[in-house]
């Protein structure tokens, strides 16, 4: 943080004031969500609203009272964007969150940068547009107080949104100068604040739409009502690797309230796919109707006969031809010195492999999207990580202009990568284009979990050659996964180790995968962390201090030139964990495992305490060291990283979806297994590096890690080695 | 199609729906209350969750022919302003995420406090098992819920 000096993208701050009217702004879109109290007394003081708002940027506007209104840019899936990005807007303006609104953008990409909920990256990329909006309008809002005192703006300083003229005993309220602020020459640098001045940054600060979720408002996609408003429900293939081949809806259009029933491709002749079309479903049936419960009912009374298309998966053939896979080499994506040579003068080698099945996404929110589409136009509202790439694919499948398409984004029950993929925004788009009214699409559970972009499944093997002395000298992964490869070649222990050998298969299927809480990274720590634990006690090493080791030799003398992360930084993590754990200490019962990993640019460990109650496991504590660099909130901070510890054990504990000829096993929660209440780790204590880096994401990294700690503990806890997720289908645990 | 009656957080109100019809489409579509949610639609998530006679129930898998003579409920009748130790103790907690789950998770802790001033860890486990949070939010649900007990 030595240069505080940032330059302005001048023209984007140009483009935005123009689009918001050149300045002054009077009636403010926003005013008329405002009237409702949004925050009792026992949360915050309610706000006056104000009878002007001037807009000083994309990003901000302020009322005449002094009420600043803050967009959040970024889609909110449950990462608390919605509050922490505005957070950074706040400090840098200098105003007090007290009298913060925070509102959601909708998709603007003239305004925004990276309008996407993905890889944990937002507050990261967001981070230094996000402190220069502030950091400008603050700005704007000093050279124009200065005009008005008629005194150089060097003499003003500012806090929480007052103005000072200190030698002369005089201040303005923000409000005050607000209109004369937006006329203001848009500053082509500004200053930023330094680490120690933050006053909003670093402090807990509670989730804006607490209130709001805490009293049921509408705030989800599946929340969008609209006056003539129909509900429009799909009916998919069966099985992956079906089509339709014939449909007799004759006693579905005739159920009550049944509007329409027809077919629908979302990806006609020409089509080309971006990344975000990911989609094994597009051809679909169609019900539209008056009200949920018939268009449900209606559903069930389709006769559709549905014809083979492409190859009939079952689980036990990926688990054949990842088997296979693994069993032979592949072009090496690393290679460090010489393993053969290495592995033939090892003294102990320890060779294992690890398997974990597809997983669905099971946001509590299923798929859905509000269409309006009339002629040439298209309004669009739901839950989408990706509004960008949607709008593109639905002006391609609509036959409508881009910029004759809006799109709202709504709070989202949940992300976790499925809604990267937005189909079903064009799958309503499509079928409201078709019935000629608004609609909103709805997914049943079954619906949702039956077709995916699920997390693939996997398979990896690790060899590790040991000399005399216990030190690791050769390292071998090889991982297959159903679409894409669970290797990071260029990770941890890349660089730790002469000799490296990292190999790559990917297994085509027609089950359609993407990214999933921590893409790759949600199975790889889990294995390699696993493997380490092993390779560990092989060597008569504590698994703490043989982690160190290798981040020490990684540091003084790393293998390699690209080594993808910071042996310092991930040292410093595990070294927090050991101490904050109290490691090395004993309880009778308590089983103990360790773990730790580097992804979405943040460095995470975990200790996780066990103990086995009635012959089942229980949680009893996770301590968990975190560096993700500066914490813009740290309860929002500590929330994400308690849920991705509980989503991390339930999934590595309880989840998987499997397959009979391309049809999933399970298809609601009956079947489909996830963590409870009774499951939860009984507490869970985090803890931070305090380093001043800058931020990264916290939405992704504090999952990965976890199962390896609850392996290592229930290890110590069993003495059985688990090597195939869930843990609890393995017999070890069955009791 | 019927016309049924039935009283929803002390009002009473008519709905012409079908008689299978669940409870919670009939909050949802016909009279545009969406504080309650659809997670399953089979009693196995709790998203769906509101009070019938002051028991916590599951909306999606109580047809509106059960209903009558029955006092409801729902997230948006538990307090008139938000109020409710339930509702007040997940603010200061700062419980949600994505908060989809919560307006059930709330409906239960309360139905919970309600019959329970006291309720241990089992006690809350055992409540709250029928609600799924996928962000993962329990650990602060059980805090959230012994300092509503405390204040209710
Ligand atoms: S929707 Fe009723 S329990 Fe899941
Ligand atoms: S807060 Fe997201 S499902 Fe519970």
């Amino acid at each position: 943080m030595t240069n505080n000096i940032i330059q302005s993208n001048r023209r984007s701050f140009l483009k935005a004031s123009a689009a918001a009217g050149g300045g002054m702004v009077l009636g403010f879109q926003l005013v008329s969500c405002k009237t409702e109290p949004k925050r009792p007394s026992f949360v915050q003081p309610m706000l006056e609203e104000p009878k002007e708002w001037s807009n000083l940027n994309g990003f901000i506007s302020i009322g005449e009272n002094g009420v600043v209104t803050i967009m959040s840019p970024n889609p909110e899936i449950g990462q608390n964007v919605k509050t922490s990005m505005p957070m950074i807007v706040a400090e840098e303006l200098d105003v007090s969150w007290d009298n913060v609104i925070v509102e959601q953008a909708g998709l603007d990409t003239d305004k925004y940068q990276r309008q996407i909920a993905g890889g944990s990256q937002s507050i990261r990329f967001g981070w230094d547009g996000l402190r220069k909006a502030g950091a400008t309008a603050r700005h704007m809002l000093v050279a124009a107080a200065a005009g008005q005192l008629d005194v150089p703006a060097s003499e003003l300083t500012t806090s929480e949104g007052v103005i000072y003229h200190k030698a002369s005993d005089r201040s303005l309220g923000y409000g005050d100068v607000a209109t004369a602020a937006a006329t203001m020459e848009v500053p082509e640098e500004v200053e930023l604040k330094e680490i120690k001045d933050y006053k909003i940054i670093g402090t807990d600060t509670r989730n804006v739409d607490g209130f709001d979720i805490a009293t049921g408002k509408p705030l989800f996609g599946l929340d969008v009502q609209r006056p003539g408003m129909l509900i429009a429900m799909i009916e998919h293939a069966p099985a992956f690797g079906m089509k339709i081949k014939s449909i007799d809806d004759s006693q579905a259009k005739s159920m009550p309230g049944i509007k329409d029933v027809f077919t629908i491709n979302v990806e006609p002749d020409g089509f080309e796919k971006q990344w975000s079309d990911v989609n094994a479903h597009p051809g679909l049936v169609a019900v539209v109707g008056e009200s949920t419960w018939q268009v449900m009912k209606a559903k069930k009374a389709l006769k559709i006969e549905w014809e083979q298309d492409t190859s009939a998966e079952s689980s036990s053939d990926h688990e054949a031809s990842l088997a296979g896979l693994v069993a032979k080499s592949a072009e090496a994506a690393r290679k460090d010195g010489n393993v053969d040579n290495a592995f033939a003068n090892a003294v102990k080698i320890v060779e294992k492999t690890y398997n974990a099945p597809f997983l669905a996404h099971n946001t509590m929110e299923p798929m859905n999207f509000f269409a309006h589409v009339t002629k040439d136009k298209a309004e669009l509202e739901g839950p989408v990580q990706t509004a960008q790439f949607l709008r593109p694919t639905v002006s391609a499948v609509c036959g409508i202009p881009e910029e004759n398409i809006t799109i709202m984004m709504t709070r989202m029950g949940g992300g976790f990568g499925r809604r990267l993929y937005g189909h079903y925004g064009t799958e309503a788009a499509v079928i409201s284009q078709k019935v000629g009214a608004p609609i909103k699409l709805v997914y049943s559970r079954e619906d949702d979990m039956t077709q995916g972009t699920y997390r693939p499944a996997y398979k990896v093997t690790y060899k590790a050659g040991l000399d005399a002395d216990g030190n690791m000298i050769a390292f071998h992964v090889r991982g297959a996964g159903t679409h894409g490869s669970p290797v990071f070649a260029d990770r941890y222990p890349a660089g730790t180790v002469d000799n490296y050998l990292a190999e790559n298969h990917t297994l085509e299927s027609n089950i359609s995968t993407g990214a999933w809480r921590a893409p790759r990274s949600n199975f790889i720590a889990t294995a390699e962390q696993s493997f380490l634990d092993e390779v560990a006690e092989a060597a008569g090493k504590d698994p703490i201090d043989f982690r160190l080791e290798l981040f020490d030799r990684a540091d003084k003398n790393p293998v390699g030139e690209k080594n993808d992360y910071d042996a310092k930084r991930y040292a410093g993590v595990l070294k927090l964990v050991k101490e904050k754990s109290n490691w090395g200490s004993t309880e009778e019962g308590v089983y103990r495992g360790v773990s730790a990993y580097y992804c979405h640019n943040s460095y995470v460990a975990q200790v996780l305490d066990v103990t086995i109650e009635d012959g089942a496991p229980k949680v009893k504590r996770v301590c968990c060291a975190v560096d993700c660099g500066i914490v813009v909130n740290p309860e929002g901070a500590i929330n994400q990283i308690e849920g991705g510890i509980v989503d991390g054990i339930g999934h590595a504990m309880y989840s998987a979806l499997s397959f009979d000829k391309g049809k999933p096993k399970q298809n609601n929660f009956n079947n489909y297994r996830l963590i409870r209440h009774s499951e939860a780790p009984e507490s869970i204590d985090v803890h931070f590096v305090d380093n001043g880096e800058r931020p990264t994401g916290l939405g992704e990294p504090s999952l990965p890690p976890i199962g390896a700690a609850l392996a290592n503990a229930l290890y110590k806890a069993t003495g059985t080695r688990l090597y195939t997720q869930p843990f609890n289908e393995q017999e070890a645990l069955l009791g | 199609m019927a016309t049924y009656n039935i009283n929803v957080n002390g009002q009473s109100k008519e709905v012409n729906v079908e008689s299978d019809t669940p409870l919670l489409w009939v909050l949802r579509d016909s009279l545009g209350m969406v504080g309650t949610k659809y997670g399953c639609g089979i009693s196995q998530c709790g998203a769906c969750t509101v009070h019938i006679d002051g028991k916590a129930a599951r909306s999606c898998s109580t047809p509106i022919s059960s209903l009558d003579g029955k006092k409801i409920t729902t997230i948006e009748g538990l307090s008139a302003d938000g109020s409710h130790p339930v509702q007040q103790a997940w603010i200061e907690h700062d419980v949600p995420q994505c908060g989809y789950c919560q307006a059930g998770q709330i409906m239960s802790a309360a139905a919970l406090i309600d019959s329970n001033k006291n309720p241990s860890d089992g006690d809350i486990a055992e409540a709250m098992n029928g609600n799924i949070c996928r962000c993962g939010t329990y650990t602060r649900i059980k805090a959230a819920v012994k300092t509503a007990a405390k204040n209710a």
